[in-house]
């Protein structure tokens, strides 16, 4: 078993000259090409689509798929402990391993594992800025060959929703109480416009619109299009502070349609601004547009 | 699979008994990854960028957008692009619906169930991405029934 003691620094200049709150929740490219090999380090990809892990991926890197292996197959839930404890276990991740984390879409599917793993207080889990966009646009290496380590001991505490986690009762209280909201879906989302052709059906929600009090920020604006890195802790303040007022000792909940592109911004505003009390809606929109009674905007 | 289908087009009908027959996930994977290099984007005599946003699939994270001319036969020729590069299951479903959808009769689009999707890839397929990708679907059918409605209309 890997010890805590052998972690190797995640620190880089480029990421450390950024002004992030928690900079050591990132890692390079560079970094991770420097550490295919290194036994304290798991990659660990996770996507949106579910071609591209087996289309290639980065050498050494297991996948999980929130589908298939971070929900409950039964409820809307996650895994339970004995689960999150298998899947580790299964991906050779031990309580000290490094998990790198990385994925399509900006990292969004790679921000969600790392929110589903300190539900499980996973301490040691970063994500590759840039994903695999950075990665491929870079020309690194990718392989089709599906690896598998040796399985670990990983004991885990039960899940704690408490911190990182809120539940529709915890949205309604925290609307009720005028807290800050942030919706990170598409303007259109937000708005609950019918941008589409006629005839097409409307999935997802029965209603349109979003939680009332909520500031539309689209989780993208926080990385720059080009190789899908974040931007400087500056770019974002001007975003999160400056237009739609965070202040440092708000309660923030974020939510999307489920779950995942809030879990991006949830990784912004915790760890690259350093906003302590950050929670994620996973229920989200296919939750509150679909429930009788409660309030909705537009 | 496709019995429990009534009267669609017999090309994705074909596709989906492929797909049934297929138990291995991996099997699976590696067919629709072949499938997504046969992508090819719609043709700038069709579409040009930026391409409308009436033509953009909502709910599909691939933003892909289709387009659809009506041919002298009375179907249609559906036409596809995909924006994300990296949108391989979306790029591989623009294949599999052009190849069995465009030409097919237009009564026979409307037929195609969305479970088709989940036919191709798979049970495991999660909500967001399946609700993109039956977006194309959804898409098709319907350009389909406004070309309908548009021969009636002219009769």
């Amino acid at each position: 078993m890997t010890s805590i003691q052998n972690q190797p620094s995640t620190l880089s200049a480029d990421i450390s000259s950024r002004g992030y709150a928690h900079p050591e929740m990132l890692v390079t490219t560079e970094w991770v090409a420097a550490h295919l090999n290194d036994p304290a380090v798991r990659l660990v990809e996770s996507n949106e689509d579910p071609l591209l892990y087996p289309s290639g991926h980065i050498p050494g890197a297991v996948e999980i798929d929130w589908t298939r292996d971070l929900n409950d197959q039964l409820r809307r839930d996650y895994l339970d402990k004995a689960q999150f404890q298998a899947l580790m276990s299964r991906a050779g991740i031990t309580p000290d391993t490094l998990v790198v984390l990385y994925g399509d879409k900006s990292n969004w599917w790679a921000t969600y594992a790392l929110w589903v793993m300190k539900l499980f207080g996973h301490k040691h889990a970063v994500i590759m800025d840039g994903g695999r966009l950075k990665w491929m646009k870079e020309d690194r290496p990718l392989t089709r060959e599906v690896v598998h380590h040796p399985v670990a001991d990983y004991a885990s505490p039960e899940r704690n929703d408490k911190g990182e986690r809120i539940f529709r009762e915890g949205v309604l209280e925290h609307v009720r109480n005028h807290g800050k909201l942030v919706d990170v879906r598409s303007p259109v989302e937000f708005t609950g416009e019918r941008m589409h052709m006629e005839g097409y059906p409307n999935e997802g929600a029965l209603r349109g619109g979003h939680i009332p009090g909520a500031k539309s920020v689209p989780w993208s604006r926080a990385v720059n299009p080009e190789n899908g890195t974040f931007r400087t802790a500056d770019e974002l303040r001007k975003i999160y502070a400056d237009e739609i007022g965070l202040k440092t000792d708000d309660e923030i909940v974020a939510y999307c349609r489920i779950g995942e592109r809030s879990s991006h911004t949830w990784f912004v505003l915790k760890y690259l601004l350093g906003y302590p009390k950050v929670r994620n809606y996973d229920g989200s929109w296919t939750e509150w547009g679909n429930l009788v009674g409660v309030p909705i905007e537009k | 699979m496709t019995a429990e289908y009534k009267d669609i087009p017999e090309d994705l009908a074909d596709f989906v008994d492929m797909f049934a027959a297929m138990t291995d996930r991996q099997e699976r994977i590696d067919a629709l990854i072949d499938i997504g290099t046969a992508f090819r984007e719609v043709p700038p005599e069709v579409a040009t960028r930026p391409f409308p946003e009436l033509r953009r699939v909502p709910n599909c994270e691939s933003e892909a957008f289709v387009f659809s001319q009506p041919q002298p036969d009375g179907t249609l020729k559906y036409y596809f692009a995909v924006e994300n590069p990296q949108g391989i299951s979306a790029k591989a479903t623009a294949v599999i619906l052009d190849k069995t959808l465009s030409g097919a009769p237009l009564e026979q689009i409307l037929n195609v169930p969305g479970d088709v999707i989940y036919d191709i890839f798979g049970r495991e397929l999660s909500m967001g991405k399946n609700m993109g990708l039956t977006g194309m679907l959804n898409f098709c059918k319907a350009a389909a029934a406004q070309q309908l409605e548009a021969q009636e209309n002219s009769k």
